[in-house]
C-alpha cells in the first residue's frame, strides 16, 4: 500500500477505469509567476534521515551517505524520444502499448496504401481502355449484383480484420495501474506543466520550456536551451523534467487549472487531455531509461506551442536519488513508521492527517473493478 | 429527353415584353426571389470569402516556412495591435487558424456547394420553376453575409491576449469562455448563429422543394443523384445545426450571463461542450462533402456517356452515410478521457462509414468502366476527386481507431486527413462543378486548356502542401502551433512551397474566368453532348429568368 500523503488541497481520487471523473472541486494551485523550484537541496533534517532508516534495503547505502539525494539530468539520445530531421515515420516506441500500436499502425498503413493504389490502378485502366477513341460505343450496364455484393462485403471483412486488434489495443490501454503503482499528478497550466508526486512526499515540479536563442523570451527567469550539456532539442527541452522510474507502471493523473491542455508523449504512445475540473487517469510504462519529449496537444491560448513535456525515465535507485533532492521528499512504497517510533516521523505524518478524513487512504483501497491489481504492466 | 428547350422556357412573348422581365437592379440583387440569382450571389460570395480564408492560410504557411517566429509580429499589427508583446503576437496565430477554419467551412464550402450549386440546379433538375420558399431563400443568403460580417468584425476587437477570437473553429470551452475575455468570441458566436440560421432555413427550403415540387413523372427514385445529395445534406443540416446553436448559446451565456454549463467550479463540464459541438461537427463534415458526391456523380455519368452504376446503391449509400454520421461524433474526442466502452463503440461505428463510402467510389469507377470517356476538364477534376478523396478517406479509417488516435490526435496527421477530404475533396468537387456548370450559368465557354492547366498545377500544389503533413503528424508535430522543433523544418518548407504552387493555380483560374467573360464562345443548351441527360441541359445557357412555367413531364426512360 503506497502511502498517499496529502499536503495540498488537491484530492487524488483513484478511478476504477478512466471513468470516475465527476466534477472535482479542485483548489487552485497557487503558483507564483516565475517561482521555480530547483532540484537542489542536499539539506536533510534529522527527521528525514530517520525516516530513511525504514527505507528498503536498496536505499540503505544512500541513507548512509549524508548527500543521499543527487541528480544530474540525463543527456537525451538524438532521435530517441524526439522527432528526427525529415522523418516520415512514427517516433520509435518505448512502451508496451506503443509497440502494439506501432504494429497496428504498420498494418493500417499497408491497407491504406493498397486501397489507394488499387483505386489509382482502376482509374488508369479506365483512362487507357475506355477513352473515347479506344471505346467509341459506351455500354449500357448499370447493374451487377455480384459486384455490388463483393464491394460491400470485402470492405466489411477488411474492417473487421482491422477492428479486432484495434479494440484489443484500446482494452490494453485501459488496463489500470496496479494498486501499488507510483502515482504522478500532471497539471496543465497556461503555459507550463506542473508535476506532483503525492507518493513521494507531495512535492511539486514546475516545468517550463527553455527559452530559444534569438527568439523573444517565452518564460522569464528561465535559461536558454543549449546552455547545459544535457539539453535536448529547442522547443522541446524544459528546465525541470518529469522524472519517473523506468520499467514500472506509473499511474498518471492528469488535470488542468485553467483551460483544456493535453499531455502527450509520442514515443510513449501517450496522450490524454488535461481538463479543468476533471482528473483523467492512465497508465504509463516506460521500457528503457531515457528522455522522452512531447508537446501540449490541445489549443490553450497564446503559448500553446511553448509548453513542452520532457519525461526522464531513470532506474529505480537513480529515481529515488532524484526524489530525495526535493524538500520533504520520501521514497514511495516504504512502510510508514508506527506513530510512537519517532516523534519526527509523527510530525512528518501529521500534516497528512489534517485534510478531510478518508480522502487519503480510501482511494488507495478502491481497487479497479474486476482487475487483478497485483499484476504489473 | 424528347423535348426541346423551347418547351420549358417561359416565352418572352407571353409577357408582352421584348425581353425577359427581370426586376430592376436593387430589387433584383438585394430583394431576390430567384433561385438562379441567389445561387449566383452565393457563388460570388463564396469566392470572395475563400480568397480571404485562403489568404489567412497563406499567412500561416509563410510563418511556418521556418522554425521561429518571423512574420507573426507584422500580422499582429495588421489586425490593429500597436507594439504587440509576444503574447499578443502569438494570439494572432490562434486568430488566423480560427478564422481560416470558420471562413472555409461556413463561408466558402457550404455557401458554394449548397447555396450556390444547390440553389442553381436542384429546382431545374427536378423540373421546378423555383424553390418552395423563394423569399426565405434570399433571407438565407443575406443572413450568411451578415454572419461573415460579424466574423470579420471579431478580428478587430479584443478576444484574449490580443484582438480576435483565438479558440480554433471548434471554440472549445473553457478557452472560449473564461480563457477569451473581450467581445471577439461573442462576435464569432453571433456569426455562427446567423450563418446557422441561414443554413437551417435553406435546409427547410430544399426539403420542401424536393419533396413537393418534382415535376410529374419525376419520382424520388428518378431524380438525379445531385438532388439526392442535397436532400440528405438538408436533413443533416436541419437536425445538427440546432445542436450547434444550443452549444454556442451556452457558451454565450457562460461568457456573459453567469451560467456555468462548461465550468466545473459551477457544476458544469468542459467535455459537455465537446459532445454538443461534435454532435453537430461530424454531420457538418458530411454536409460539406455529400453535395460534392452528387456533383461527381453527374459529371462522371455525363462524360462516360453512361448512367451512374447502381443508382439505388448510390442514393442509399448517401442516406447511410448521413444516418451513421450522426452516431460517431466522439471520434473527435478520443483523447478527452472517454470510458473504455465508449471509445470502443465509437471506433467500431466510425469504421462502418467506410462501407457506404467505398460503395460510392467503386460505383463511380464502374460507371466509367465500359463507358466512352471524354476527358474534358470537369471529368479530369472528377477523376482527381476520386483518387484524392480515397487517399483522404483511408486516412480517416486509420484515425477511426481510438487506440491509434492516441498518438496522432491533434497532430498534423489529422490536419492532413481533413484537408485531403476537404481541400482535395470538397474543393476539387467544387472546381469540377464549376467547370461543368459555369458555361450553363454564364452562357460563355471557358478555356478548356486553361482548366486543364489549372487542374494539374492545383493537383501538384495541394499534394505538396498536405501529403508531407502525414509525416509531420506521425513524427509528433502538434497542430495549431506557430512554431516547431527544428526536426520538422524539411516538410514544413515543402508544404509552404506547395502553397505557392497552389496559389498560382488559382491565378490561372481567375484568368480563365476573365477569358470566358471577354472572349469565351457563347454556348447552347447542351454543350457537353449526349451524356448530359439531366434537365438543365434542355434549357438555354444561361437559362431563362423563369423556367418550367409549364412543367415538363418526365418519361419512362430517365437517365440520371
Amino acid at each position: 500500500m503506497t502511502g498517499v500523503r496529502l499536503k495540498s488541497l488537491i484530492r487524488h481520487k483513484r478511478s476504477k477505469e478512466v471513468e470516475a471523473q465527476k466534477t472535482m472541486t479542485l483548489g487552485k494551485i497557487s503558483i507564483g509567476a516565475g517561482r521555480v523550484r530547483r532540484a537542489l537541496g542536499l539539506s536533510f533534517n534529522g527527521a528525514l534521515a530517520s525516516v530513511l532508516t525504514f527505507a528498503a534495503p536498496a536505499m540503505a547505502q544512500d541513507a548512509a551517505a549524508p548527500s543521499a539525494g543527487s541528480y544530474t539530468p540525463m543527456k537525451p539520445t538524438p532521435g530517441i524520444g524526439m522527432p528526427v530531421d525529415g522523418g516520415i515515420n512514427l517516433q520509435q516506441q518505448f512502451s508496451p502499448t506503443g509497440e502494439y500500436g506501432e504494429w497496428l499502425h504498420h498494418g493500417l498503413l499497408w491497407i491504406c496504401l493498397i486501397i489507394s493504389l488499387f483505386v489509382l490502378a482502376l482509374l488508369a485502366i479506365v483512362i487507357v481502355r475506355f477513352n473515347r477513341r479506344a471505346n467509341p460505343v459506351p455500354s449500357k450496364t448499370s447493374h451487377n449484383t455480384v459486384l455490388e455484393v463483393v464491394w460491400t462485403l470485402a470492405p466489411v471483412l477488411i474492417l473487421i480484420g482491422i477492428a479486432v486488434p484495434s479494440i484489443d489495443l484500446i482494452a490494453k490501454q485501459y488496463k489500470p495501474a496496479p494498486k501499488t503503482a507510483l502515482t504522478v499528478k500532471v497539471t496543465g497550466n497556461q503555459w507550463f506543466w506542473t508535476y506532483g508526486y503525492p507518493d513521494n512526499g507531495d512535492f511539486e515540479v514546475i516545468s517550463n520550456m527553455l527559452n530559444i536563442p534569438g527568439q523573444p523570451v517565452v518564460n522569464n527567469g528561465v535559461r536558454e536551451v543549449g546552455s547545459k550539456p544535457w539539453d535536448g532539442p529547442s522547443h522541446l527541452e524544459v528546465d525541470n523534467r518529469m522524472v519517473v522510474p523506468v520499467g514500472e507502471p506509473i499511474r498518471l493523473q492528469i488535470t488542468a487549472t485553467d483551460v483544456i491542455h493535453s499531455f502527450a508523449v509520442p514515443s510513449l504512445w501517450f496522450k490524454l487531455d488535461a481538463v479543468p475540473g476533471r482528473i483523467n487517469e492512465k497508465v504509463l510504462f516506460i521500457e528503457k531509461p531515457g528522455v522522452y519529449y512531447g508537446q501540449c496537444s490541445e489549443l490553450c491560448g497564446a503559448k500553446h506551442g511553448y509548453m513542452p513535456i520532457a519525461v526522464e525515465a531513470l532506474p529505480r535507485d537513480k529515481y529515488n536519488a532524484w526524489v530525495l533532492t526535493h524538500a520533504g521528499a520520501e521514497i514511495d512504497g516504504q512502510k510508514k513508521p508506527a506513530p510512537s517510533a519517532s516523534g519526527a516521523a509523527e510530525s512528518a505524518a501529521a500534516p497528512a492527517a489534517a485534510p478531510a478524513p478518508g480522502s487519503s487512504e480510501a482511494p488507495a483501497s478502491e481497487a479497479p473493478a474486476g482487475e487483478a491489481t497485483a499484476e504489473a504492466e | 429527353m424528347a423535348t426541346t428547350a423551347d418547351h420549358f422556357q417561359a416565352h418572352p412573348e407571353d409577357h408582352g415584353h421584348h425581353a425577359e422581365h427581370k426586376p430592376a437592379f436593387f430589387a433584383r440583387w438585394f430583394m431576390s426571389t430567384n433561385h438562379k440569382d441567389i445561387g449566383t450571389m452565393y457563388l460570388i460570395f463564396a469566392i470572395f470569402a475563400g480568397i480571404i480564408g485562403g489568404a489567412f492560410s497563406g499567412m500561416m504557411r509563410v510563418e511556418l516556412n521556418e522554425p521561429g517566429i518571423q512574420y507573426l509580429d507584422t500580422f499582429a499589427r495588421w489586425f490593429g495591435a500597436v507594439n504587440p508583446d509576444f503574447n499578443t503576437t502569438l494570439h494572432t496565430w490562434n486568430v488566423l487558424i480560427t478564422a481560416h477554419g470558420l471562413i472555409m467551412v461556413f463561408f466558402m464550402v457550404m455557401p458554394a456547394i449548397i447555396g450556390g450549386f444547390g440553389n442553381w440546379f436542384v429546382p431545374i433538375m427536378i423540373g421546378a420553376p423555383d424553390m418552395a420558399f423563394p423569399r426565405m431563400n434570399n433571407i438565407s443568403f443575406w443572413l450568411t453575409v451578415a454572419g461573415f460580417c460579424s466574423l470579420l468584425c471579431s478580428a478587430f476587437v479584443p478576444g484574449g491576449t490580443g484582438n480576435g477570437a483565438g479558440t480554433g473553429w471548434t471554440v472549445y470551452a473553457p478557452l472560449s469562455t473564461s480563457g477569451s475575455p473581450g467581445p471577439a468570441v461573442d462576435f464569432g458566436i453571433f456569426a455562427l448563429h446567423l450563418a446557422g440560421a441561414g443554413s437551417i432555413m435553406g435546409a427547410i427550403n430544399f426539403i420542401t422543394t424536393i419533396f413537393n415540387m418534382r415535376a410529374p413523372g419525376m419520382t424520388i427514385h428518378k431524380m438525379p443523384l445531385f438532388v439526392w445529395s442535397v436532400l440528405v445534406t438538408a436533413f443533416l443540416l436541419l437536425l445538427s445545426l440546432p445542436v450547434l446553436a444550443a452549444a454556442i448559446t451556452m457558451l454565450l451565456t457562460d461568457r456573459n450571463f453567469g451560467t456555468t454549463f462548461f465550468d466545473a467550479s459551477g457544476g458544469g463540464d468542459p467535455v459537455l461542450y465537446q459532445h454538443l459541438f461534435w454532435f453537430f461537427g461530424h454531420p457538418e463534415v458530411y454536409i460539406m462533402i455529400l453535395p460534392g458526391f452528387g456533383i461527381i456523380s453527374q459529371i462522371i455519368s455525363t462524360f462516360s456517356k453512361k448512367p451512374v452504376f447502381g443508382y439505388l446503391g448510390m442514393a442509399y449509400a448517401m442516406v447511410a452515410i448521413g444516418v451513421v454520421g450522426f452516431i460517431v461524433w466522439a471520434h473527435h474526442m478520443y483523447a478527452t478521457g472517454l470510458s473504455v466502452n465508449t471509445k470502443m463503440y465509437f471506433t467500431a461505428a466510425t469504421m462502418v462509414i467506410a462501407v457506404p463510402t467505398g460503395v460510392k467510389i467503386f460505383s463511380w469507377i464502374a460507371t466509367m468502366w465500359g463507358g466512352s470517356v471524354e476527358f474534358k476538364s470537369p471529368m479530369v477534376w472528377a477523376m482527381g476527386f476520386i483518387f484524392l478523396f480515397t487517399v483522404g478517406g483511408v486516412t480517416g479509417v486509420y484515425l477511426a481507431n481510438g487506440g491509434i488516435d492516441d498518438v496522432v490526435h491533434d497532430t498534423y496527421f489529422v490536419v492532413a486527413h481533413f484537408h485531403y477530404v476537404l481541400s482535395l475533396g470538397a474543393v476539387t468537387a467544387l472546381f469540377a462543378g464549376f467547370y461543368y456548370w459555369f458555361p450553363k450559368m454564364s452562357g460563355r465557354m471557358h478555356s478548356e486548356f486553361l482548366s486543364h492547366v489549372h487542374f494539374w498545377i492545383f493537383f501538384v500544389g495541394v499534394n505538396m502542401i498536405f501529403f508531407p503533413m502525414h509525416f509531420l503528424g506521425l513524427q509528433g508535430m502538434p497542430r495549431r502551433y506557430p512554431d516547431y522543433a527544428e526536426a520538422y523544418t524539411h516538410w514544413n518548407h515543402i508544404a509552404t512551397v506547395g502553397y505557392m504552387v497552389m496559389a498560382f493555380s488559382l491565378v490561372i483560374w481567375f484568368i480563365n474566368i476573365i477569358y470566358a467573360f471577354t472572349a469565351g464562345k457563347k454556348v447552347g443548351d447542351n454543350y457537353w453532348g449526349e451524356g448530359a441527360t439531366t434537365l438543365e441541359w434542355t434549357l438555354s445557357s444561361p437559362p431563362p429568368y423563369h423556367q418550367f412555367e409549364t412543367l415538363p413531364v418526365i418519361g419512362e426512360t430517365v437517365h440520371h
